[in-house]
């Protein structure tokens, strides 16, 4: 037997139980083993894929709650007189909307418009912003920046002294309210505070990779074992299940969330992505403004489009997508939907073929399988 | 915990041989690697394959494993409920979770097939 992880090629199954000495680890690896967690390589990492199984895992964060250590994920200050401009200047969303305490999603771009990284950027003050971005990116990221910086902010990169953890679900103001120093009401989507947590120093932000309600906590790595605990406590009434990367890739899919590596990267631009809604040429020049101004104008050639399986087979990334035997497009993630109990993928297709309704075939092991294409998210959170 | 009446193949097959007859499916620990089994593809009967090719696929959430022959032989029989029921597969490798039955084409290839003892060593190394 042998086994092609869904997140990285082909791989025998005796590679999947990798020899992982090289790999970092974040400062609950002696935690994620002692809840006896799959552990497994991801973007040089060595992280937790699942606990207690990533369709249970999965549920809890869609019906209670689950916690997610993320503590792989890049954190970078940028400060100064300069530091708005800077980030003006590398990313394609307007920051000068933000007020303090605010959160945005955004993109670090090429000249052709293309997406070196997803972020988020925090504002904590006029002349202070947090950047967070894909563990696998850390470093090219910061090159990127810094080779940017004619500006002269200043740029720490604080990923290794920090950690992320990520409550996420339907009950994670219930399970987080118990132990945060302030009422969490008051922090709206896509903003943030400083507070204690537990008795640690801590920013709240809420935020989240689930399609659910949440919070992401940002704080000094040293206090990451005892605020784990402290949340997994807090959360016990209520179900809280630990939960791995495998169950946040398949909540994030359904959410129509994409991950770069997989949906996004420098070979596909941001229009095409779907993400024209954090492109904002009007702000004035940026890195890919014009290109991605003309693409606008013109509109892109191609889309990534949701998927949905008509037949039992899976799709998976780098699948490639048929439309009247001609390959016209790939799969760029793909998985069962635990949620809607369908199998869901994107795939980027030229957009003359790209219409919700329409059907295409997903080759799976040599066979076409048919899809309809859909929109997305697949799934989308009842709100009261 | 590997049963030992069967032979066990480095791609974590195992055999279970009676007469001309084997019984085929995958091991405890491939299927802890793979994760909680979502889907399977299996041939149908009559198909003939040799030792090494593949059979069919499991899939789990994450990830897709082929299914390779420990021996050489012809279908003679699919295990019909499995397909409706993949979780099986997690639930009782040994027994109820068995893929398919094959003639033997031939018995001289058990001698490429590990023990109960020798698959525990081969992956207690390779972890």
């Amino acid at each position: 037997m042998s086994a092609r992880s869904a997140s990285r090629g082909c791989a025998r199954i005796r590679r999947l139980v990798l020899r992982v000495t090289d790999l970092r680890k974040t400062a609950l690896f002696e935690t994620h083993r002692s809840l006896k967690a799959r552990m497994v390589p991801f973007g040089g990492w060595n992280m937790p894929v699942e606990y207690s199984g990533i369709i249970q895992e999965h549920t809890a964060v869609r019906t209670s709650v689950g916690l997610f250590d993320v503590s792989h994920m890049g954190e970078f200050i940028v400060s100064g007189p300069e530091a708005l401009n800077l980030i003006q200047f590398v990313t394609c969303n307007d920051a000068s909307r933000l007020v303090d305490g605010q959160a945005q999603y955004s993109a670090l771009t090429t000249e052709e418009g293309t997406v070196v990284d997803d972020l988020l950027v925090y504002r904590e003050s006029a002349n202070r912003y947090m950047l967070v971005v894909n563990a696998a990116n850390i470093e090219s990221d910061l090159e990127w920046i810094q080779s940017h910086n004619t500006f002269i902010a200043r740029i720490e990169n604080i990923s290794s002294a920090t950690g992320l953890l990520a409550i996420q679900g339907p009950l994670a103001l219930d399970t987080l309210r118990v132990i945060a120093d302030i009422s969490l009401n008051s922090i709206a989507p896509f903003h943030f505070a400083r507070s204690y947590v537990s008795g640690v120093d801590t920013m709240i932000s809420r935020t989240g990779y689930t399609g659910e309600d949440g919070f992401e906590l940002y704080f000094a790595a040293a206090n990451s074992v005892q605020l784990w605990n402290s949340i997994m406590s807090a959360g016990k009434r209520h179900g809280l299940l630990p939960a791995g990367l495998g169950a946040r890739n398949t909540l994030r899919l359904e959410a129509g969330l994409l991950l770069h590596g997989n949906d996004i990267d420098r070979t596909t631009t941001l229009l095409e992505a779907g993400l024209g809604w954090i492109v904002k040429p009007g702000k004035g020049h940026f890195v890919g403004s014009e290109s991605l101004a003309r693409e606008k104008a013109e509109g892109p050639k191609r889309k990534l489009v949701g998927l949905e399986m008509l037949g039992p087979e899976i799709a998976r990334e780098h699948y490639p997508v048929v439309v009247d035997e001609q390959e016209v497009g790939h799969v760029t993630s793909g998985s069962p939907s635990i949620t809607l109990k369908k199998n869901i993928g994107l795939a980027y297709l030229p957009v003359d073929l790209a219409a919700v309704g329409e059907t295409c075939e997903v080759l799976i092991r040599k066979r076409a399988c048919k899809a309809q294409i859909v929109s997305t998210p697949f799934y989308k959170r009842s709100r009261e | 915990m590997n049963p030992e009446g069967l032979l066990y193949s480095k791609d974590h097959e195992w055999i279970g041989i009676n007469g001309d007859t084997g019984t085929v499916g995958i091991t405890l620990h491939a299927q802890e690697a793979l994760g909680e089994v979502v889907y399977i593809e299996l041939p149908g009967v009559g198909d003939k394959f040799d030792a090494h090719k593949s059979f069919g696929s499991v899939e789990s959430v994450k990830a897709v494993s082929e299914l390779f022959m420990p021996m050489s032989g012809e279908v003679i029989e699919v295990n019909s409920t499995i397909k409706d029921k993949p979780e099986t597969l997690n639930a009782d490798p040994y027994g109820k979770g068995w893929l398919i039955r094959i003639r033997i084409a031939n018995p001289a290839e058990t001698s490429a097939l590990l023990s109960a003892q020798a698959y525990d060593n081969y992956i207690s190394a390779e972890a």
